[in-house]
């Protein structure tokens, strides 16, 4: 097979039934044949279908990739897999909780910063600050960069979810 | 009772009670179930004791759960039906692992019932409890944990329609012990339809055209086709007969796909892959135009990818998306039922008036003819020894024109007989191609033997494997399943042997049997027969024999110990370049890339 190096990172959503081990059958899918998963997040979305949403950040060849949607579409209790990245432009959202501790100078700076990415706190106290952002994944990665050198200590990140731009559903 | 008539019944009482167990029993039997293949334990009590009331389901009590997972096997492979089976929770359920594993590799139906510690032990570390959903995801093709008893009849059914459609493949459904105790109106399967599960079945429109088109321009195109032909059912390899008589192409196949075209056909190439024939292989490196039909490109039939067929434009059928561009990208794939799709390039061509290129193909065929002049499956017969080769013609000329089904162990034995015997119909050979596992063919054969009681059923072996699943004999002898195990015998795991002088030296490490029973005495044991054959002149007559007694038979047919399986592709080499014989292979460089492949 003309194999292609190229790693492409691709959000994926699968909708699947909302039964027990769906998780573990994605989860194990992944793991038992050897794909990478960057980030997971996993919710119902539909209590009346009992239908679950997995958003999943995966990386890999465009050959791996392609195996990974065709993978996952043949699990039973999924419905839909979307590759938001190749099927249609999608808007990806991440949202972490950033706490960063320490005073003077560094804590008015983390305060600054914040303000500029739209962080908002959620916690404060006189030594501390739990920052709040929404974004995707790229400028939560900037943000958690700029607060390492001002005293982070702890991050706290959702992965990602994603959806299609304009009317239709996935 | 029809289905209709069925459905009427259902209607008029709706709410018929029953208890857990008695509700698997009454959906077996809904669901058309004659066999079952199992063994009782505690789990799985309260659905004993409903079947020890059932009387039109037949259990076959196998002696170990393995034995009965691969009876199951056997049974589907040779009617096409799912093959049922019921064990009791941890070990009957990690038993059963091995079989489940290997239906799914080869794309059984099957249903496996497992029994499990009541519901609210589990997670508790109870007796003989076990994960059994955990452990058998990866290795089904969907299983359920039912805890609540109002899912049961549902699940049941759900169980059956998934095993069977699609790609077919082996699911199981775990029942905790209170559940089979607990009542409730039991649902029948008009009912019940799973809410999403519906794989295409039907070709895309348009893309059978384009492939009937691209056939007909090729040049030197060639049919490669596998077990999806025998899955999609006996309409499918009369449909596959039809469309290689139209276009007068030749034709080969996989391991698991032998018998949906007859070997007798004029345009047989014979199988492919790494103990295939010269003729096959080099045909799939030569030609234009591949026409993959239910077969999966897997690296015992490819060999080194990136050399495998390099010049050829390539077509390919399976119902499975996955399969699609796996392990060779192909140029126009067709996602749908096998037997759907060449019923319609069968129709497409007939419509279309279209006509191979008869010049070009006889040319291609005048090319066959000179690698099948190699006579790649041509051995050094002998007078003292029996050839393992031999032994296959022998067995392959007495039971000629008898209605005969072969299972295999896995190993030389079981290469030599894909190799030399030949299969006129699909269903007629049971073998554990995917996953390849040592001792399938005795269990498989009692399996294969109980749906076609009058029928040879004959298990070529290898004295390595059938002592893996050896017990089975048992359950072949209590229910009167005259099956004939016919063990090539020559001390090795023949197979590992031929590894180990080729690609390690000669260094024979652990691969020889130092002991053996005496498989005449141990076969008289069990209350069957044994026979021995140790030279060349004798072997008709007690094949004979064999076929002549009504009874299980194990026949030790001691063979050239030496003796390796050729053709064969070296690991890590492409199809072009095979190795013919003994004189070969001393020349032959077997690199540390070969050695690194399995």
């Amino acid at each position: 097979m003309q194999q292609n190096n190229r790693t492409e990172r691709h959000t994926i959503a699968v909708l699947a039934d909302n039964e027990a081990g769906v998780l573990a059958r994605v989860v194990g899918l992944f793991s038992g044949r050897g794909y990478n998963i960057e980030s997971l997040t996993v919710a119902e979305v539909d209590p009346a279908r009992h239908t679950s949403r997995i958003t999943i950040v995966t990386s890999g060849t465009p050959e791996v990739l392609e195996q990974i949607r065709a993978q996952l579409g043949r699990l039973v209790p999924v419905h839909r897999v979307v590759d938001w990245s190749i099927d249609k432009p999608g808007i990806e959202r991440e949202m972490a909780l950033v706490k960063v501790a320490g005073a003077g100078e560094k804590r008015v700076e983390a305060l600054r910063m914040a303000d500029a990415f739209r962080a908002r706190p959620v916690d404060t106290t006189h030594t501390s600050f739990v920052f709040e952002i929404t974004g995707s994944p790229s400028k939560l990665d900037s943000f958690i960069d700029l607060m390492r050198p001002l005293g982070l200590v702890e991050v706290s990140r959702t992965g990602v979810a994603a959806i299609s731009r304009g009317p239709e559903a996935m | 009772m029809d289905k209709d008539d069925r459905n009427t019944r259902q209607a008029a009482a709706p709410a018929l009670e029953m208890t857990g167990a008695q509700m698997v029993i009454r959906a077996l039997k809904d669901q058309g179930v004659t066999y079952i293949f199992g063994y009782p334990g505690g789990a799985v009590l309260p659905i004993y004791d409903a079947l020890f009331a059932a009387s039109d389901i037949v259990h076959v009590l196998v002696r170990h759960e393995q034995g009965a997972v691969h009876a199951a096997e056997g049974y589907a492979r040779s009617t096409g039906k799912p093959g049922v089976v019921l064990v009791t929770s941890g070990p009957g359920a990690t038993n059963a692992v091995t079989g489940i594993t290997d239906a799914l590799m080869d794309s059984i139906p099957l249903v496996v019932l497992t029994g499990q510690v009541a519901t609210h032990l589990i997670g508790n570390d109870a007796f003989q409890e076990a994960d059994t959903i955990g452990i058998t995801r990866p290795c089904t093709k969907h299983n359920w944990l039912v805890k609540d008893i109002d899912d049961l009849a549902r699940i049941l059914h759900e169980a059956f329609q998934i095993a069977v459609s699609g790609r077919p493949g082996p699911v199981v459904v775990d029942i905790p012990k209170d559940v089979q105790f607990k009542k409730r109106p039991y649902v029948g399967p008009a009912a019940v339809a799973h809410r999403t599960y519906r794989p295409p079945t039907e070709p895309k429109p348009g893309v059978i055209e384009k492939a009937v088109a691209l056939m007909a321009e090729a040049r030197r195109p060639v049919f490669y086709t596998g077990g999806g032909i025998v899955n999609a059912g006996p309409a499918a390899s009369a449909g596959l007969r039809e469309l290689v008589e139209l276009t007068g192409f030749p034709i080969t196949s996989t391991l698991m796909g032998l018998g949906a075209y007859p070997a007798s056909g004029p345009n047989w190439l014979g199988m492919l892959g790494m103990h295939g024939t010269y003729e096959a292989n080099n045909a799939m490196h030569d030609c234009d135009v591949m026409i993959c039909l239910g077969a999966r490109f897997d690296d015992r039939v490819t060999g080194r990818t990136d050399a495998f067929s390099p010049g050829s434009k390539k077509i390919h059928l399976d119902i499975d998306a996955s399969q699609i561009n796996k392990n060779i990208r192909v140029d126009l794939p067709i996602v749908a039922d096998a037997g759907k799709a060449i019923a319609a390039m069968v129709r497409v061509w007939k419509a279309r008036k279209y006509a191979a290129n008869g010049a070009a193909l006889k040319q291609w065929w005048a090319q066959i003819g000179r690698w099948r002049a190699k006579r790649c499956l041509d051995y050094k017969p002998s007078s003292a020894v029996i050839k393992p080769q031999y032994a296959i013609d022998r067995l392959y000329e007495m039971t000629r024109g008898r209605d005969v089904y072969i299972t295999t162990e896995v190993g030389q034995h079981q290469m030599w007989a894909a190799q030399r015997f030949k299969f006129e119909a699909p269903n007629r050979w049971m073998t554990s191609g995917g996953l390849g596992t040592m001792g399938y063919g005795l269990p498989a054969a009692v399996g294969v033997q109980l749906a076609h009681p009058e029928s040879l059923v004959i298990d070529i072996a290898g004295e390595a494997s059938v002592q893996m699943t050896m017990q089975e004999i048992g359950t072949a002898v209590q229910y009167d399943l005259p099956v004939k195990i016919f063990i090539l015998n020559n001390r090795y795991m023949g197979m590992v042997r031929q590894w180990q002088q080729l690609l390690h030296g000669s260094r024979y490490s652990h691969s020889y049997s130092e002991t053996l029973p005496d498989f005449v005495k141990l076969a008289e044991a069990f209350g069957a027969a044994g026979f021995v054959a140790e030279r060349p002149d004798e072997l008709d007559a007690k094949i004979a024999e064999m076929i002549a007694v009504d009874k299980p038979v194990l026949f030790d047919c001691r063979v050239d110990q030496k003796e390796n399986c050729y053709p064969m592709i070296p690991s890590g080499a492409p199809h072009n370049e095979m190795i013919l014989s003994d004189a070969e292979d001393e020349a032959a460089e077997l690199g540390e890339a070969g050695k690194m492949l399995v």
